[in-house]
């Protein structure tokens, strides 16, 4: 889902920036949260945080991106929160989300939730928050999360397939599937059973809007009033960044301890780094990857690793003749040395990839993909058996820019010795060229990509990358990759009774692409922060956002 | 003078024009699809994507975006980028921060290149103009990277004198960054001088002069020093120039948020209306800094008229 802007800016020598997924690295977990301060810190205080510039404003339902995300996580509460083991907690706005059918699902509000101006968080709030997202002349960036709501497709301008214009306005500016109760009430009815609805509804396209929003959609951006436990009092300054308050009539639990968090935009994380190395800027939550050795004996224990939910995989173009059988991509990816590539290039940052789900989420399990172990061996029988033409090169396909050329050649390398198959490295493209090739079928070997939930289950690292319905350019089926067993198999996951029941559907799919293999998975990947010694209990949620609420700065 | 002031400012809106043209088609040009890179891994709906590419106007063919981008300029409209932020607002923002570190460069290049330019030159073969040989040497032999990194690391971090970034303190946190910047053309100024001023000295004039009895100080600074200055302000007048167009790397090491990293990222996410807007003002910059070179000639060298 999220583009990560950041994690990729580290790299190439500080300057370069390319939007994607990459560097910093996975390895061995070890417990991800505070970082010490025993009971050194009080309440109050100001702490600064880097962040990149955001890709758009601060609205949530248009924030899919990392940056704009910390600061919208700091700003708003949705329905629900997420426990550090991704599981829905009912802190948030949402005193209950209940269904008989998995269908229809009544979301009961608390009392007393106010936005930062003053006016209550009810119903209608939340309904016209979802419908102005999902509405496409809006152009709001993460409307597809409400993808799954009845009436979705009715906010949607139809489109010319071949020419990508739209050739008229939606039919409705209102989802059907959205029904206002009472104030502290409303009904939200889907177009397909879905057991795990609640655990989505905590995500930015579900957060509720003021009134002021309706008034002024393009002023708010710049100064968003949320429902959160901090408020902006300033406009954020483009390229500088924003100071929030603590809201002091806040209702939730986890009311913010400090008196303000000063976000700083900073065009070049490696001088952010340095910021807090100077004690100058308290916490860089990625830091550049060149840095995690000498930062972690420097740092100890401010020095801070979190298991993240992002997966690194290498993708095969399944449309081509020469990767439509699956026993090739079992070979390919049975000769990549993942450990070894793990630790000659990542310094063990990242941990070799053994499933389709990350360890992080409920429902993954140690070593279910198969064929992601080295056994050249049998890699070279499968080949073998399928007719594979060693004599050709493979190219090797991922985006410029963003420190992926080292391990992508590591991976050609291993390729060549194990397999005896040559490869080529197409790594010219910036990601803004990169993906539209990819979505459009236009990748003609392995390629890199890289994932992380919509919202932590095990479905949202399946469905989103490995179903018909996904497809380019719309979706994020690069490999497009299908097969009808699993795709009746996640829907029965969705519309199983209970999320746990839904688990085991989801878990079969799983087997089943693990054999056909459209993708092998590569590396877990992990994060690593810095603080300085102004704070502690520094923690990163699931999604990998500081959590602002919980910093506690020392005095 | 006036009529060919005049004639140059008039010359300068066809220019402008053309370059702004120009720099439309490049950003055009450019591959792949500033829209679709807006959503990450996660691609945005068909139809948010549609909606986009009709609000900036992405499938009109070269010539009406141009057209379209040109109408809006004559009502001072500068065009909006994909977040809807209008680019005049980007580059009052970060523009002012542009010209602060330019003028602390071109007062570090000035004074410092001048001073030991002319130092040197008075002193040819001396220790001091040996010192200033090297040390040009040095500092125009290494990359504007590796000495912002460093200055950053050894004055920011080590020694704390300066800030490391940002601009939270005024003035004081441009000295650093504005050093480093001018450090190249500072150093180029200085050997400028020096020759220009060595070459003077043994001129005809400066005989004559020194033949009449005059007192070596006016020899040097009203006779020789004028005339050795042309090469230089001419060098310092396209230099402001230069400057005022923003100093990539400069000012993303130490986390300015000027005009030129504006335009850097503006490039890599294609937003046409910003890098057009800029880099047609940063060549006005340029027209009209040589101009003001071109005038001041005339004032330095009154063999030199413009009517």
């Amino acid at each position: 889902m999220k583009l990560s802007k950041r994690r990729s800016a580290l790299v190439a020598a500080g300057i370069s920036g390319a939007l994607l997924l990459s560097a910093c690295g996975g390895g061995g977990s070890d417990d991800s949260s505070s970082s010490g301060g025993s009971g050194a810190g009080a309440e109050g205080g100001t702490f600064s945080v880097y962040i990149g510039e955001p890709e758009n404003p601060l609205v949530p339902g248009n924030t899919a991106e990392s940056e704009g995300d910390q600061v919208i996580s700091s700003l708003w509460t949705g329905l629900v929160r997420y426990t550090e083991e991704g599981e829905v907690d009912y802190s948030g706005v949402a005193e209950s989300i209940e269904s008989e059918d998995n269908t229809t699902w009544t979301v009961t509000l608390k009392d007393g939730w106010t936005f930062h101006d003053g006016s209550p968080v009810d119903a209608e709030s939340f309904v016209n928050a979802w419908n102005y997202t999902a509405y496409s002349p809006n152009a709001q960036g993460a409307a597809s999360y409400l993808a799954r709501i009845q009436g979705y497709d009715d906010l949607q301008a139809p489109v010319d397939e071949a020419t990508g214009e739209a050739t008229g306005e939606p039919a409705a500016t209102e989802m059907s599937g959205l029904q206002v109760v009472d104030d502290q009430t409303f009904t939200v009815t889907l177009s397909s059973p879905f057991s795990n609805f609640p655990a989505i509804t905590g995500y930015n396209s579900f957060h509720p809007l003021p009134q002021a929003f309706f008034d002024d959609p393009e002023g708010f951006g710049t100064r968003p009033i949320g429902n959160g436990p901090f408020q902006a009092e300033e406009d954020f300054v483009p390229g500088q960044g924003v100071t929030l308050t603590r809201y002091d009539d806040y209702a939730g639990e986890d009311a913010a301890v400090a008196d303000s968090v000063e976000y700083v935009v900073y065009a070049d994380v490696n001088t952010a780094y340095t910021d807090v190395q100077a004690g100058n800027l308290d916490i860089v939550d990625v830091i550049p990857p060149d840095v995690i050795e000498s930062a972690e004996s420097e740092f100890g224990d401010r020095f801070i690793r979190t298991e993240s939910s992002q997966i690194t995989y290498i993708g095969f173009p399944t449309y081509d003749e020469r990767f439509a059988d699956p026993r090739v991509r079992q070979a390919f990816s049975m000769a990549i040395d993942r450990e070894a590539i793990s630790e000659a290039i990542f310094q063990g940052t990242r941990a070799p990839a053994d499933s389709f789900i990350p360890p992080v989420i409920d429902g993954y399990r140690e070593g279910s993909c198969t064929y992601c172990t080295l056994d050249a061996d049998q890699a070279n029988q499968l080949l073998e058996e399928a007719g594979f033409d060693k004599s050709q090169p493979v190219d090797l396909w991922f985006n410029a820019g963003a420190g992926h050329d080292a391990w992508m050649e590591a991976v050609g390398n291993q390729l060549r010795d194990n397999l005896g198959v040559e490869y080529t490295l197409q790594g010219n493209l910036e990601f803004a060229e990169y993906l539209p090739l990819a979505s459009s079928q236009g990748l003609t070997g392995p390629f890199r990509i890289g994932w992380s939930f919509d919202y932590p289950a095990a479905d949202s690292y399946l469905t989103p990358l490995f179903t018909q319905a996904a497809f380019g350019p719309a979706g994020s089926n690069y490999s497009f990759y299908s097969n009808p067993e699993v795709e009746e198999l996640l829907v029965a996951g969705d519309q199983a009774e209970s999320p746990e029941a839904g688990l085991e559907d989801y878990q079969a799919a799983e087997d089943i692409i693990a054999e056909d293999m459209p993708m092998a998975p590569m590396f877990f990947t992990e994060i690593q922060s810095v603080t300085s010694e102004n704070v502690s209990n520094v923690r990163l949620d699931l999604f990998q956002r500081i959590v602002t609420s919980e910093v506690t700065v020392n005095s | 003078m006036g009529r060919y002031v005049a004639r140059r400012l008039l010359l300068t809106i066809p220019v402008l024009l053309g370059a702004s043209f120009l720099i439309f088609a490049m950003v055009y040009a450019l591959p792949g699809d500033p829209i679709r890179a807006l959503g990450g891994d996660r691609p945005l709906s068909p139809a948010v994507i549609a909606e986009l590419r009709e609000r900036f106007h992405l499938n009109d063919p070269l010539y009406v975006q141009y057209w379209e981008y040109v109408k809006g300029l004559f009502q001072g409209d500068l065009g909006t980028d994909f977040r809807g932020r209008p680019v005049l607002d980007t580059i009052e923002r970060t523009l002012p921060v542009t010209v602060k570190l330019a003028l602390v460069a071109i007062v570090f290049e000035a004074v410092i290149g001048l001073v030991a330019g002319v130092l040197a030159g008075i002193r040819r073969n001396s220790f001091f103009d040996n010192l200033v040989l090297v040390s040009t040497t040095l500092v125009v032999s290494i990359p504007i990277l590796v000495l912002a990194f460093f200055a950053q690391l050894l004055f920011g971090l080590r020694l704390q004198w300066f800030p490391i970034a940002g601009t939270n303190e005024g003035l004081y946190s441009y000295l650093l960054p504005g050093l480093v910047l001018a450090s190249g053309s500072l150093a180029y100024v200085a050997r400028l001088t020096r020759t220009s001023l060595a070459e003077n000295l043994r001129a005809d004039y400066v005989r004559t002069a020194r033949a009449k009895g005059l007192p070596n100080r006016t020899v040097i600074v009203r006779h020789t020093l004028r005339n050795s200055l042309i090469p230089v302000v001419t060098y310092i007048g396209a230099d402001i120039g230069t400057l005022l167009g923003g100093a990539i790397v400069t000012e993303t090491v130490f986390n300015l948020p000027g005009i030129g990293r504006e335009v850097f990222n503006s490039i890599r996410s294609q937003e046409g209306a910003v890098v057009v807007g800029i880099v047609t003002l940063m060549v006005f910059f340029f027209i009209f800094f040589n101009l003001v070179v071109d005038v001041l000639y005339a004032v330095l060298d009154p063999r030199i008229r413009y009517d």
